[in-house]
């Protein structure tokens, strides 16, 4: 954040984010809103009605050929042969040691040809990663297609009611984690039923020159049900509320998959991937820390950095913290070591040299009714 | 916008002066500029302060932010109704006042800026 910024990269709808009035910050290479009309109101606002985000910043990488699925299977930590045509699922790209490259989702649109969906930040890093593992696959190669789409996120318990009008596809037909292609409000896309705010909802997949007047059609059709324009601010504190990861934060190159306490994104049986072995031999020996969630007991907000302690001893390190809007208390996650991860642990978090008071709580914060 | 009746600073606190004491409060520029206010950590009455140091700190739901005092004094008044609804900061800053502090030398204004001066500034 120190260094001057190269030129932020802007997405199709960032004119439109600029005359709205979002605040805009640098994310990721990206000039994104970080909120439109305070984090709060968009935070309660998905909770409760619906919420409408640009997430056209992430990346997406195809993999395709006759052995794509070897390809795929060979990078991504979850199993691929598991998933239909139009299904989705949660990934990993992992390193030999068994830790993130980042995590992904990864969308089988048919039998030789995938689509990873992986985190802005790390999309040059991520398209190098998968060149390289795919290598020897034979038949397989990967088209980093992200300048091909952009990727409107409606979420919230109002979100099928406001985007049925606009299609013919049936969305109560399409299962969680799944996706289907056609038309919505005459725009080609891949509609699919993910997110990242532990809510119900669609996202997007639409040709970039079609971003804007889909953003403001489901803008207006939404309006009566609630729905409100939202940033990165409220995607964050809602995906932590959801317990969901955050690459670069929560998960890293130096944290394992079995760390994170994703042992189920893992494909155990499959014979081979990128640090299959790694991870192998952690589960047989267990691991010595766990990604855990934690409530603050005392007043105060723990962030991103600050140290855990249980006594006298340092023993961990919070990795996303804040004040949750809808749960209305400070919450977090951080690394701790497994004598201190059950439930109902104390322990004290360092806000500016002073400890204050927390307790391990399970995970997620919130779940949807 | 700005009130007339007190002085500001560019670390856009406000600092309302009667006689030797002084009421201090972010501005309302500082708080669109945080956000959502979830937690304001105030000083204890009786701490002293000296000029340019930090008193506190505020938290938005993104990020943590400083509060430097803007003139050396005694804490003589903490606003503890904050700690339960942080949020009146966003709704009305420059009724939000903070600490009130009593002043080490009232004449020591340098660098303090008029209604005028700040609206200029953050405009």
């Amino acid at each position: 954040m120190t260094d001057a910024p190269a030129k932020l990269l802007k997405t199709p709808l960032h004119g439109r984010h600029v005359a709205m009035g979002a605040r805009m910050v640098p994310f990721g290479g990206w000039d994104m809103p970080v909120q439109y009309s305070g984090i709060t109101e968009e935070h309660l606002a998905v909770r409760t009605a619906a919420g409408l985000f640009d997430v056209s910043h992430m990346g997406e990488i195809e993999v395709a050929g006759g052995d794509a699925l070897a390809a795929v299977q060979r990078i991504s930590s979850n199993d691929a042969s598991r998933l239909e045509i139009g299904q989705a699922h949660y990934s990993a790209l992992t390193t030999e040691e068994g830790t993130f490259v980042d995590d992904l989702l990864v969308y089988r649109l048919t039998n030789d040809h995938f689509m990873l969906v992986v985190n802005a930040s790390s999309i040059a890093k991520d398209f190098a990663h998968i060149r390289a593992g795919i290598q020897e696959v034979g038949d397989a190669f990967a088209v980093n297609t992200s300048s091909r789409y952009a990727l409107i996120a409606v979420q919230g318990p109002r979100a099928l009611d406001i985007v049925q009008p606009l299609t013919e596809v049936d969305l109560a037909g399409i299962g969680y984690y799944h996706f289907e292609t056609g038309e919505v409000a005459s725009q080609r896309s891949t509609i699919s039923r993910t997110g990242y705010t532990g809510e119900d909802g669609f996202e997007l997949f639409v040709p970039p020159s079609g971003a804007d007047r889909l953003w403001q059609t489901l803008l207006t059709a939404g309006a009566e049900a609630g729905l409100k324009p939202a940033g990165l601010g409220a995607r964050d504190t809602l995906r932590l509320e959801a317990a969901m990861r955050l690459s670069g934060q929560d998960i890293d190159e130096t944290t394992t998959v079995l760390e994170a306490g994703l042992g189920w994104i893992v494909g155990w049986d499959k014979p081979d991937f990128i640090g299959r072995e790694a991870l192998i031999a952690q589960k047989a020996r267990g691991v010595t820390r766990k990604l855990v969630g934690f409530e603050m007991v005392e007043r105060g907000i723990a962030r991103h950095g600050y140290p855990v302690f249980v006594g006298a001893d340092p023993v961990g390190v919070v990795s996303s913290g804040t004040r949750t809007p809808f749960l209305g208390k400070a919450i977090g996650l951080a690394y701790l070591p497994v004598g201190a991860c059950a439930p109902g642990t104390k322990c004290a978090i360092e806000i500016r040299g002073r400890q204050v008071t927390a307790r391990v709580v399970s995970l997620p914060f919130y779940k949807r009714g | 916008m700005y009130p007339t009746d007190r002085h500001y600073t560019t670390d856009h606190e406000w600092i309302s002066m009667s006689g030797t004491m002084a009421r201090i409060g972010i501005t309302d520029y500082a708080q669109d500029q945080l956000g959502d206010v979830v937690f304001v950590e105030l000083p204890e009455v009786g701490q002293l302060f000296e000029s340019g140091t930090q008193f506190g700190s505020i938290e938005s739901v993104k990020a943590v932010s400083d509060l430097f005092c803007p003139m050396a004094g005694r804490v003589v008044e903490v606003n503890g109704a904050l700690s339960d609804r942080p949020e009146t900061v966003n709704e009305g800053p420059h009724d939000a006042w903070m600490i009130v502090i009593e002043l080490k030398d009232p004449s020591q204004t340098d660098g303090l800026l008029d209604a005028a001066a700040y609206t200029e500034l953050v405009s």
